[in-house]
């Protein structure tokens, strides 16, 4: 198998996709797994475990009642990155504001999947599956699968000792490590590779690695000046996706949301370093980015009050981030439901307004080109979600 | 049945010693690791307390530092290269840990620890964690795998590592004299995962509502610190005044009304349904037969939550004693490799490094669900390769073993022939000895 230059100073784990409850932020945090499809479309989804807080994000400073809602954790108006008059970007969104400045960002706000779990597990099961019931495979990889194997291109990839939910399903999936042991050599390989072959659930992905070695190896060395994983990752997926053979969709993840207390300098951090992955994936694709969808995604939002320790816990409603050159954005976009007492959704959180699903849905039709015919199975049950068009440059 | 005991060795316990004998009676050799009580359990609140006494310590050690520097805090790039007496405890309990992993008489009590240990995860992740997960395992894990729920239940709800784990020392009544002094209010952190991880779960149908109310219930309960009686303390300061309603019940104010709580909790049919679906995914098949876990059910019902017969009713299930039928964790992966070449007890520190390059690393599950237990979770093509260079490198370190003999004896009946012709041609001892490792049976248990 061919290493890739920056990943073994990584420590890259599946686990790490699961949020922690952890003080710190970095090590460990972020995963990457990559597919293919036809076409030079590229698809980035970026998934935000551990439930974002989408007012910090994106504030809706304009509605009357948000200050009294937010009190200490509501931001200075001289802090704000305006959206154009009544939302305002968390400041440490610097270079995301700038492509939004572009029309190359965009918001939606007061978004939520399908199932009004406050359940983490559940509800990331859910986001990936894409339909509210406990599933073996993703959307992602439901989407993939309908748009049909590309020709003299490299399948599926992954990073990360698993692929996350979304991306697993019927289309395959291949290796990249980080290399921490000695390895032992191809012939070796290849000898376990064929014991293994009998073996329903290590045969299978022997047989990927094995074809996935001596397989090309994207120019992938590291970035002066990243320091943080998700950064890290986010170069890595945007030179792969950039490669004339490489991937074309990818998926991210980046765990740390779960801000049920010191939510403001929690965030301080997790802005920033989400922000720099959006940075990172632009640069690394370079030409590519004008062809690029980033749709970011968490499982649900957070309260509309603050708790008793100066954080937010489980809530409904949140805020989808689009990013990206082939995006029509400069715009948040969605229908706001208001913070009134009245308004809330069950007395507590932010009102769901937009199904995360019908977003989803409008990016594969009209940016990926999947079959309006194909979504049916792709968000199963979701005819009330019709996709949103309009969401791609004309 | 010919592979019983390999199986008895292998899925109840933590796989084969090379030094260790098979057991002749198998059901009995498990029956037998449940009587009498683990031997590294303790009772009271001791370690526990030396454990915060500590934290305390490092803490004024560290405000000190800090003064002296003139308030600016602590002089960073001296503090660095100061060793962290607590973070060195740690680890070297943890190393403890293992090296009872690999030698211990008692393999199928001690997975019994870790699958409790799971259940109920705590993360090391601030000060106070550190310095309390070990006596946590000594003093409320241990001495309740063969007790009862409820009892497992109450002492790791009122254990220190536990309440800053879910933040619940951070959580205050509203109505209560502090909250409305202070204006804080609840989190609901440690209710939540009550509810859907340690009890009940959402399969109960709890609504947002109760979990809030449960967490109003368990305003007050705090841990001690600093000052004398050290460890768990109910604080009426904090607690929401008033009587609360969760699942359709109503519960006293005060500590008892919380305590009235768990109780009710630990013994609901939810909770029993539950805990038997995680037991028989653990000890039968990832998809657990619906048998098992109705049986599993019916016994911590008929016994209110009594886990020594819990645990004994697992024996005796029939599909527990169907070979190979779950995929080895990180977890379990390593520590059978290491028993199996009867890793020097010494070098029982490769257990924890292995396990964080393997991605399972120990004590820091990401959430507190813990750790999956399927093996869609740890099958990647990159978690594979990662364990087949772990066999490599731990097959350099034993040039002593002869392989073919190894694998008879630590998988019995159950090595494949061509497992074993692939080690008889294999190049070299360290080849056959990674092929063994990395074989497809010694991939399950």
């Amino acid at each position: 198998m061919s290493r890739m230059s920056p990943l073994p100073q990584l420590n890259l784990s599946r686990r790490a996709a699961l949020l922690g409850l952890a003080a710190s932020f970095t090590l460990g945090r972020a995963s990457l797994a990559l597919a293919s499809i036809p076409g030079d479309k590229r698809f980035v989804v970026v998934l935000l475990r551990g439930a974002m807080d989408g007012m910090s994000a994106v504030e809706p400073y304009g509605d009357a009642d948000f200050a009294s809602l937010r009190g200490p954790l509501a931001l200075d108006a001289a802090q704000r990155l305006d959206l154009g008059g009544y939302f305002g970007l968390h400041p440490n969104f610097a270079g995301l504001h700038a492509m939004y400045a572009n029309g190359e960002a965009g918001f939606v706000h007061a978004t939520a999947g399908a199932y009004r779990t406050r359940s983490h597990f559940e509800a990331q099961d859910y986001m990936e599956a894409g339909v509210a019931q406990r599933i073996d495979n993703g959307w992602l990889n439901r989407a993939v699968a309908s748009l049909g194997t590309p020709g003299g291109r490299d399948i599926a990839l992954s990073m990360g000792l698993a692929a996350p939910l979304l991306l697993r399903g019927a289309a395959p999936v291949q290796a990249w490590a980080p290399e921490k042991f000695a390895t032992p050599d191809t012939d070796l390989l290849a000898r376990i590779a064929a014991l293994a072959a009998r073996d329903p659930i290590i045969g299978p992905p022997f047989a990927n690695m094995m074809a996935q070695r001596g397989g090309p190896a994207p120019n992938m060395a590291a970035t002066p000046g990243n320091d943080n994983d998700f950064a890290v990752l986010a170069d890595a997926a945007g030179k792969l996706l950039a490669a004339a053979n490489g991937p074309r969709v990818a998926a991210l993840e980046i765990g740390g949301w779960d801000t049920h207390q010191a939510q403001t300098r929690r965030l301080d951090v997790q802005f920033k370093i989400l922000d720099a992955g959006f940075v990172a994936l632009k640069a690394a694709l370079g030409p590519a980015w004008k062809s690029t969808i980033v749709l970011a995604i968490t499982e649900f939002g957070r309260t509309a009050h603050i708790n008793g320790t100066n954080g937010t816990d489980h809530g409904t409603a949140g805020v989808t981030f689009l990013a990206g050159g082939a995006l029509a954005g400069g715009r948040v976009l969605g229908t706001w439901p208001g913070l009134g007492a009245s308004k809330l959704f069950e007395n507590r959180d932010l009102a769901p307004t937009t199904d995360v699903r019908s977003i989803a849905k409008g990016l594969l039709q009209d940016h990926l080109g999947v079959r309006a015919a194909s979504l049916g199975q792709i968000f199963p049950g979701s005819g009330d979600a019709s996709a949103m068009r309009g969401l791609v440059k004309a | 049945m010919l592979h019983d005991p390999t199986i008895a060795l292998s899925r109840f316990g933590l796989g084969p010693r090379a030094d260790q004998p098979a057991p002749s009676d198998p059901r009995a050799w498990l029956r037998a690791q449940l009587q009498g009580a683990d031997p590294l359990g303790l009772s009271g609140h001791d370690a526990t307390n030396a454990g915060l006494a500590a934290v305390s310590a490092y803490q004024d050690m560290k405000k000190e530092q800090r003064e002296e520097n003139g308030g600016k805090g602590p002089n960073q790039t001296a503090d660095k290269k100061l060793p962290n007496p607590l973070q060195q405890k740690f680890n070297s309990d943890t190393v403890a840990y293992c090296a009872n992993a690999l030698t211990t008489q008692t393999p199928f009590r001690e997975r019994l620890v870790w699958f409790w240990v799971n259940h109920f995860t705590v993360s090391h992740v601030s000060l106070p964690i550190i310095g309390t997960l070990h006596p946590f395992i000594a003093e409320v894990i241990r001495p309740n795998v063969t007790g009862r729920f409820v009892d497992m239940v109450l002492a790791v709800m009122r254990h220190p590592a536990m309440l800053n784990y879910l933040n619940q020392e951070q959580s205050f009544g509203p109505n209560s004299r502090v909250g409305l002094r202070r204006g804080k209010g609840l989190n609901e952190n440690l209710a939540r995962e009550c509810l859907e991880l340690h009890t009940v779960s959402p399969a109960s149908g709890y609504t947002q509502a109760d979990v809030t109310s449960f967490a109003r219930v368990l305003t007050g309960w705090s841990y001690e610190m600093k000052n004398e009686p050290l460890g768990f303390v109910f604080r009426p300061q904090t607690h929401e005044p008033g009587d609360k309603t969760v699942m359709g019940r109503t519960w006293p104010e005060g500590e008892e009304g919380g305590v009235m709580l768990l109780t009710w909790l630990a013994d609901h049919p939810a909770t029993h349904r539950h805990l038997a679906e995680k037991l028989v995914r653990h000890f039968v098949a990832d998809v657990p037969p619906e048998a098992d876990v109705k049986r599993i059910e019916t016994v911590l019902r008929e016994t209110n939550g009594d886990l020594g017969a819990t645990s004994a009713a697992l024996i005796d299930l029939a599909g527990a004693w169907q070979p190979l039928t779950k995929f080895r964790d990180p977890q379990d992966y390593v520590v059978a490799s290491l028993r199996a070449v009867n890793l020097p007890v010494e070098n029982a520190h490769m257990m924890p490094a292995a396990l964080k390059i393997l991605g399972q690393p120990l004590f820091k599950a990401p959430f507190p669900i813990g750790w999956p237990d399927r093996a869609a979770d740890w099958a990647g093509p990159e978690s594979l390769l990662q364990r087949v260079e772990f066999a490599y490198q731990l097959a350099s370190r034993m040039p002593q073993i002869d392989p073919a003999s190894l694998g008879s004896t630590i998988l019995g009946p159950l090595l494949a022939a061509d497992t074993l012709a692939a080690i008889h041609h294999a190049g070299s001892r360290r080849d056959a000895l990674a092929l063994l490792l990395s074989s497809p049976e010694f991939q399950r248990r």
